[in-house]
């Protein structure tokens, strides 16, 4: 550990060197909970250049004089709230022209100045999958966000992978959200939804082939389609499926779809996950599972449990959490770690669930999701235990800035509420998701 | 022969499954129903008329709380069923909600909050429409929910009015303790009406004077009309119910003040999301204030809606209930435990947020004489947890109406 903080050690300074500013910043004296080991007290956390460079207890992470140092005694640290199903920032996704919109980004939809998104970091959230609503088959590809201040525009939150590309997935839905009674191209039953899916998925193996086919050639090339480009990185397991499902024979129908194209999934909202927990782990899908208060508000909830959480932990499955907000607000995110406690599920998968299980629902295991040396710091500060109701999220960092201060005024409007608080004609965001039947049942 | 003997085998082969059954279902049932002699101990008692007692017992008998008091003080007859529990707090009272109108399937068969035929209907009662077995009373009961005011829903002028029930009951008969406790009605963004009046907020306020102008003059004959919406309204006007005003924003909040002083009338507000920002004005009025669920989604005319609210009323002197209100969506019901957990860790404290929801919610509906607190003679309403009430980690162990333990899930 000596030693590989010392190699750390040396590449700040040359980094510091270069830039002639940033210095390293450690966060000392705070109880660590690093997610992906146990706690740790009287912890060090050591940023520099938006990174964490060490993560440990006084005695193994020695600090030179050249660091700034915030002492943060007595408060919890730890790693800022993934959240892998949100509608924050107001999007709207596909129309009502189609139930498969695959071309639908919500990129171009999404308001980086909402206060939604300011809530949310009041709420500890630093990373969330923006999706559009659940009233299509297919309602458009997802972004991922990193949740930074004082966004201009969208490209300032946005997340890019290797390659540079902006990284998220695609939302799909069953059930009856995305039925119309009136049909025309909308399906009217369960089993013509997974029909029109099937064909859809079909037509983008044959645009595969051709685009295969056609080795490079460009007259030989079929015409560019942005529909069936997104599912072929579907297809191909670059663009993961965010799958909207609530009971649990569409929970199955939506492995069997899984399986049959072979694409990747995540399970969300997965309301009846207790009654087919070892069928979703036996299939290797990770579930996205929200907490509501009460049971109902639609047919297909009306057997949505707080045991969620324990069933999947029990069935060997991997369990995360999300907002869905504004159905859940972000800003007590945390709130759905203690209700799946309260229902039996233990304090470190619930707090896994929070964090570290959600990045993998990303592909951002890499880069958030907990405080590992080499990872983003992205952390938040807590003033006690992370799942009881007296805890607040103090402080919420983003990459080494800060961007959520509960001693600030404005900051505090965000988390309580309060005039000033909502500002932004949230009221114009399309919620389809949890709720908003598009017909009958 | 054969044929008969065969017979009398299988009837009396069902009589015994039959007499089995029978014997089973007794033994399930009296546990839950029978009003029995019963010692609640709690580590800690929250009686609400007073500290909490640390090591307390609560005797109960006959349905009402006989004996309260210390471990040292009170001797526990050997034939009571003994209960323990960490913490024993009063049945909880949700002072505003609309279940058991409304359900929690939210398909238009089992929604009975609101008829929107006309934006005037204070004869409208909630017991004709209360289904005492809807799946979120047991939902609430719980979480140890014993009393709920519950009624029309907010989004007319006057929806209909509102009762007071146990969480507990076959029907709306054993169930209801108040058949009329107060009027529903609404200001703001969700009373205007479609096609029709009110449209606007002036012709709202406009509306309401009128019902309570012709109010004062029929109650003022010698002959006063006999309809039911006279009657209700004269209710009103003799000060024998109040209105409950569904107001938000503060400009309705202003103008329901303004109403209740022109006519002389009881009134009780309701929601209060800029409450906060009148704090002034409404503890000028002497009305009460029972605070919607602020953990609901925010915008439109709760957009300032603030988890604060409650704390920074009450400690203005304002009288404060907590509710799980009303919302159009899931969650069909919110827990006013839960609602009460989070004002309690925003300024109101624990102490505080339980009286929210046990008896000074009890004095807001006018009915602390039998519930909202653990007192000798009061009815035997008693919630019990494994911790802290209020945090979200800990589970409700048990409930007991009128003396019967009517909730064993660990909830």
């Amino acid at each position: 550990m000596k030693k590989l903080f010392l190699t750390f050690l040396f590449s700040a300074l040359f980094a510091l060197a270069a830039s002639g500013q940033e210095k390293l910043t450690a966060f000392v004296n705070a109880t660590i909970i690093p997610i992906t080991g146990p706690a740790i007290d009287q912890g060090v956390l050591l940023v520099h250049k938006g990174k964490i460079v060490a993560v440990g207890d006084a005695k193994t992470v020695r600090l030179l004089s050249d660091v700034i140092t915030i002492d943060v005694s007595r408060k919890i640290i730890m790693p800022g709230l993934v959240d892998t199903h949100s509608h924050i920032g107001g999007p709207a996704g596909a129309d009502s022209t189609g139930p498969i919109q695959p071309d639908i980004r919500i990129l171009d939809s999404v308001n980086p100045r909402a206060s939604s998104i300011q809530r949310a970091q009041a709420g500890g959230i630093t990373t969330v999958n923006v999706m559009p609503g659940s009233g299509h088959l297919d309602s458009g590809q997802t972004l991922y966000l990193k949740l930074r201040d004082d966004a201009v525009k969208i490209d300032d939150l946005l997340i890019l992978d290797k390659a540079g590309k902006y990284m998220g997935g695609i939302k799909f839905a069953n059930g009856t959200n995305s039925l119309r009674a009136a049909g025309g191209t909308f399906p009217g039953t369960r089993a013509k939804s997974a029909a029109l899916v099937r064909d859809q998925f079909i037509k983008a193996q044959e645009y595969r082939d051709k685009v295969a086919k056609a080795g490079g050639d460009k007259s030989k090339l079929p015409p560019r389609d942005l529909a069936m480009e997104a599912l072929v990185e579907v297809l191909d397991g670059k663009r993961m499926v965010h799958f909207h499902t609530h009971r649990h024979d569409d929970i199955m129908t939506a492995l069997r779809l899984s399986k049959e194209f072979k694409f990747r999934i995540v399970l969300q909202h997965v309301s009846e996950a207790w009654k087919v927990a070892d069928e979703i782990a036996l299939a290797k899908a990770p579930s996205s599972i929200i907490m509501i208060d009460a049971p109902g508000g639609k047919l297909e909830t009306v057997d949505i449990d707080f045991k969620n959480g324990v069933a999947l932990e029990k069935a060997g499955g991997l369990v995360g959490f999300h907002t869905d907000d504004g159905i859940t607000d972000s800003r007590w995110f945390l709130r759905s770690a203690g209700l799946a406690m309260r229902a039996g599920m233990s304090r470190d998968k619930a707090l896994y669930g929070m964090t570290m299980a959600n990045a993998i629902m990303l592909d951002l295991q890499d880069r958030v999701g907990s405080l590992e040396a080499g990872k983003d710091a992205d952390f938040i500060i807590l003033s006690g235990d992370p799942v009881s109701v007296y805890s607040h999220v103090e402080q919420t960092w983003v990459e080494g800035k800060k961007v959520f201060d509960r001693s600030n005024a404005r900051d505090y409007i965000f988390a309580v509420g309060g005039k000033g608080a909502t500002d932004d004609g949230d009221s114009h965001m399309d919620i389809h998701c949890f709720d908003g039947d598009g017909g009958n049942q | 022969m054969k044929n008969l003997k065969w017979k009398m085998e299988n009837l009396l082969r069902t009589r015994t499954l039959l007499m089995i059954m029978a014997a089973l279902f007794t033994v399930h049932f009296s546990m839950f129903t029978a009003s029995a002699q019963i010692a609640v101990k709690g580590e800690t008692v929250w009686t609400m008329a007073g500290d909490p007692i640390i090591n307390g017992v609560v005797l109960i008998k006959g349905g009402k709380i006989e004996a309260v008091g210390t471990a040292a003080q009170i001797q526990i007859p050997s034939d009571y069923r003994v209960i323990s529990a960490k913490v024993v707090t009063p049945g909880l009272i949700d002072a505003h909600t609309v279940i058991g109108l409304n359900g929690y399937l939210n398909q238009p068969h089992d929604q009975m909050g609101l008829d929107s035929g006309a934006s005037f209907q204070p004869e409208l009662r909630a017991t004709d429409a209360y289904n005492a077995e809807e799946r979120l009373v047991e939902w609430v009961r719980g979480y140890g929910v014993t009393t709920i005011h519950t009624g029309h829903q907010p989004g007319a002028l006057a929806s209909g009015q509102t009762m007071i029930a146990k969480t507990w009951g076959k029907n709306v008969d054993e169930a209801t303790i108040v058949p009329t406790a107060m009027i529903a009605v609404t200001l703001g963004a969700g009373a205007n009406a479609q096609g029709r009046s009110p449209g606007t907020r002036a012709k709202q306020a406009s509306m309401l004077r009128s019902e309570l102008i012709k109010a004062q003059e029929n109650s003022a004959k010698t002959d006063p009309a006999k309809d039911l919406r006279s009657q209700i309204m004269a209710r009103v006007i003799k000060r024998e119910i109040p209105l409950l005003i569904t107001a938000e924003a503060a400009q309705d909040i202003m103008t329901a003040i303004r109403i209740a002083k022109e006519f002389n009338i009881r009134i009780v507000l309701d929601g209060v999301s800029d409450g906060h920002l009148v704090v002034n004005e409404i503890k000028a009025s002497g009305f009460p204030v029972i605070v919607h669920a602020s953990m609901a989604r925010p915008g439109g005319d709760r957009s300032n809606i603030s988890l604060e609210n409650a704390s920074k009323l009450r400690s203005a002197g304002i009288p404060v209930a907590l509710q799980s209100g009303y919302e159009g969506y899931v969650p069909k019901t919110r827990i006013v435990l839960f609602e009460a957990a989070m004002a309690a860790a925003n300024g109101l404290g624990p102490s505080h947020a339980l009286a929210s929801i046990t008896i000074d919610a009890a004095r807001i509906l006018g009915i602390d004489g039998r519930v909202g607190s653990l007192a000798v003679g009061k009815d035997a309403d008693i919630a019990m947890y494994d911790g802290d009430p209020f945090e979200w980690t800990t589970h409700c162990t048990g409930t007991i109406i009128n003396g019967r333990v009517v909730s064993d899930v660990k909830r």
